[in-house]
């Protein structure tokens, strides 16, 4: 997926610049390691699915209902005699579709509104800030659960609310960042040199704020995986039979006392992508800031 | 800046967000796709009802002035009335405040508790084993959903072992304390992870200061070196990353509430949901954007009260 790939030429340039002391590097790189190598399999995982199971996910079988762990079904059935291994997997690829998706458009927009609002100041800053500031009024949760209601469930909603939701961090992020940068001397001499606005923030600064947009989109994609599951959770997420982590642990949830896997797995399945972007992120953050931990 | 100054212009700035809050709820019944009147009554919708909504809400009327309308209804406390449970949706909110209160102030005390802790163990060995195993703690806790975790554990501790209640709200502090464990332990454990990482970078901070180098020099005890000293200080820092994510906080409770079916406005706010009761969702979601508003605006205050370096020349 792009946005795990596209830190790699920047990572390379600064790893090259800043020397660091073997020791650091030596336990800093495990971890992005670690989480781009847990993410692989995710994702391999979640892509290869029809290979790596023989079952259809929405495929009932009511002859063998609720079955446990092993056997034929790696991780048993649920009460339509669903394999819940074949759902699993197919629900993380619907769940991290969407949520790579959604975390675009927010991305886009925050960075854009983040360099116009830093970059001009005045005014403008000033009514984008003012803008952030009511978004950010709204709990995360209540917000986007109360605008996927009223936009009605399923994905265009979901897509909808997070990037009316999401921008504002993005703006912040980037607004701060190139307050700092515009200082600098050599965005002054770009300046002094007569170049268009534009030109300064798309080669000038943007270049050199957008990491931490990255690295803060990949906590974002975390919570917006988060946001996925819960709607899910709610039936306000991607409509039934397609399986997805959340609606599958509603389901679990009826069943908890006999069959706690149907419930824990799905769930396992969510904190083990949160751990890789968590690591990524983790990992960029050090390689690109090294001394702060 | 005077401090008063500082308290007049905090208050000012609310103003524009306060109005924005109401624009974005008022907007909220425009996004229904169709005509929010009939997708509102959905199955009950004879002709005279939906032309009761269109007259209530005044949605023949210019945008301006239907959200003249409904700022002059909500400044005289009028949510609107609940298609569902009858009432005005202003009262049923307000009945159901306290637990969700309670559920806050609970899950910020119990996530301050856990954190304290953790971050001291980390930050008093940097680097050690100790660090390591907390700092893992919130990579996997950033990615646990918070639902998820409430009901396992439910199941680990409620079901299984019986220590504590599966459900409700409880009668006395005492109830209230017990009934609400959970529930609130779900919402800190959600929260933690933040608070545990800002608490662990400033205490780092704060050890490599140098009047610590001087109380250490002078001889000053251990405990009460990182009593006064290092926790003091450090602890401002942490308060704020609650304070600045107080509206996580609070979003949390709206899922957490309705798993532990805890009478408060969150359950109040996803049952409406499956009732398609538009109003009170609608106004659900304004008092909780007053709330987050309000704790920002008290916990700003609170912080320039308490912090006798806070400057006031924003």
């Amino acid at each position: 997926m792009s946005a795990i790939s596209f830190p790699e030429p920047a990572l390379a340039a600064q790893a090259d610049e800043h020397a660091q002391p073997r020791a650091r590097r030596w336990y800093r790189q495990p971890a992005l390691a670690a989480g781009l190598i847990l993410l692989a399999i995710i994702l391999a995982a979640a892509i290869g699915a029809p290979l790596l199971t023989p079952y259809n996910p929405i495929k009932q079988n009511l002859g063998a209902s609720l079955l446990g762990p092993g056997g034929h079904h790696l991780l048993g059935t649920d009460q339509l005699g669903r394999d819940t291994f074949s759902r699993l997997l197919y629900g993380l690829r619907t769940d991290l579709r969407i949520a790579f998706i959604a975390v675009l458009a927010p991305f886009c927009i925050g960075v854009v509104i983040g360099c116009v609002s830093g970059y001009f100041g005045g005014w403008v800053d000033a009514v984008l800030m003012r803008l952030v500031d009511i978004v950010v009024a709204f709990p995360f949760y209540v917000l986007i659960i109360a605008l996927v209601f009223v936009l009605g469930p399923g994905q265009r909603s979901i897509y909808i609310a997070i990037t009316l939701v999401g921008w504002v961090s993005y703006a912040r992020i980037i607004r701060g960042e190139i307050l700092v940068a515009k200082r600098q001397d050599y965005v002054l001499a770009a300046r002094s040199g007569g170049l268009s606005a534009v030109r300064i923030i798309g080669r000038h600064l943007l270049p050199n704020v957008i990491t931490q947009a990255i690295i803060y989109a990949m906590s974002d994609i975390v919570q917006d995986i988060l946001a996925i599951v819960t709607l899910g959770y709610f039936g306000l997420g991607v409509p039934p039979p397609t399986p997805d982590l959340g609606s599958m642990i509603n389901n679990g949830q009826n069943f908890l006392t006999t069959h706690w896997q149907l419930t824990t797995f799905p769930g396992l399945a969510v904190v083990a992508v949160g751990l890789a972007l968590s690591l990524i992120g983790d990992g960029l953050a050090d390689l690109i800031r090294p001394g702060q931990s | 800046m005077g401090r008063m100054t500082f308290v007049a212009h905090r208050l000012l700035m609310l103003i524009p967000v306060a109005i924005g809050v109401t624009i974005v709820v008022f907007f909220m019944i425009h996004l229904i796709p169709g005509d929010p009147a009939r997708t509102i009554l959905g199955i009950h919708a004879t002709p005279q009802r939906i032309a009761i909504l269109h007259r209530q809400w005044g949605l023949n009327r210019p945008l301006v002035s239907q959200y003249w309308l409904f700022m002059d209804r909500l400044v005289h406390g009028n949510l609107g009335q609940s298609l569902y449970y009858g009432g005005s949706a202003g009262q049923l909110i307000l009945q159901r405040l306290p637990p969700t209160l309670w559920l806050i102030v609970y899950a910020a005390v119990l996530a301050v508790l856990i954190s304290v802790p953790l971050a001291t163990i980390a930050a008093t060995r940097k680097d050690a084993l100790r660090d390591q195993i907390v700092r893992a703690v919130p990579l996997l806790g950033l990615g646990m959903p918070p639902f998820w975790v409430g009901i396992l554990l439910v199941y680990a501790l409620a079901i299984h072992v019986h220590a504590f209640p599966v459900s409700g709200y409880g009668t006395g502090f005492l109830g209230h304390l017990h009934y609400m464990f959970l529930p609130a332990l779900t919402v800190a454990i959600a929260l933690a992870p933040v608070v545990i990482r800002a608490l662990r970078a400033s205490m780092l901070n704060v050890l490599g200061a140098e009047y610590i180098t001087t109380a250490r020099s002078k001889g000053v005890p251990g405990t009460r070196l990182f009593l006064r000293h290092v926790l003091r200080n450090a602890v401002i820092p942490a308060v704020t990353v609650l304070g600045i994510n107080i509206g996580y906080l609070i979003g949390g409770t709206v899922i957490i509430e309705y798993i532990f079916a805890i009478p408060g406005i969150g359950q109040l706010m996803i049952n409406s949901i499956f009732q398609r009761d538009f109003p009170v969702v609608q106004g659900v979601t304004l008092v909780f954007g007053v709330l987050v508003v309000l704790v920002n605006l008290l916990a700003d205050l609170s912080y320039a009260a308490l912090d006798p370096r806070v400057r006031f020349d924003r």
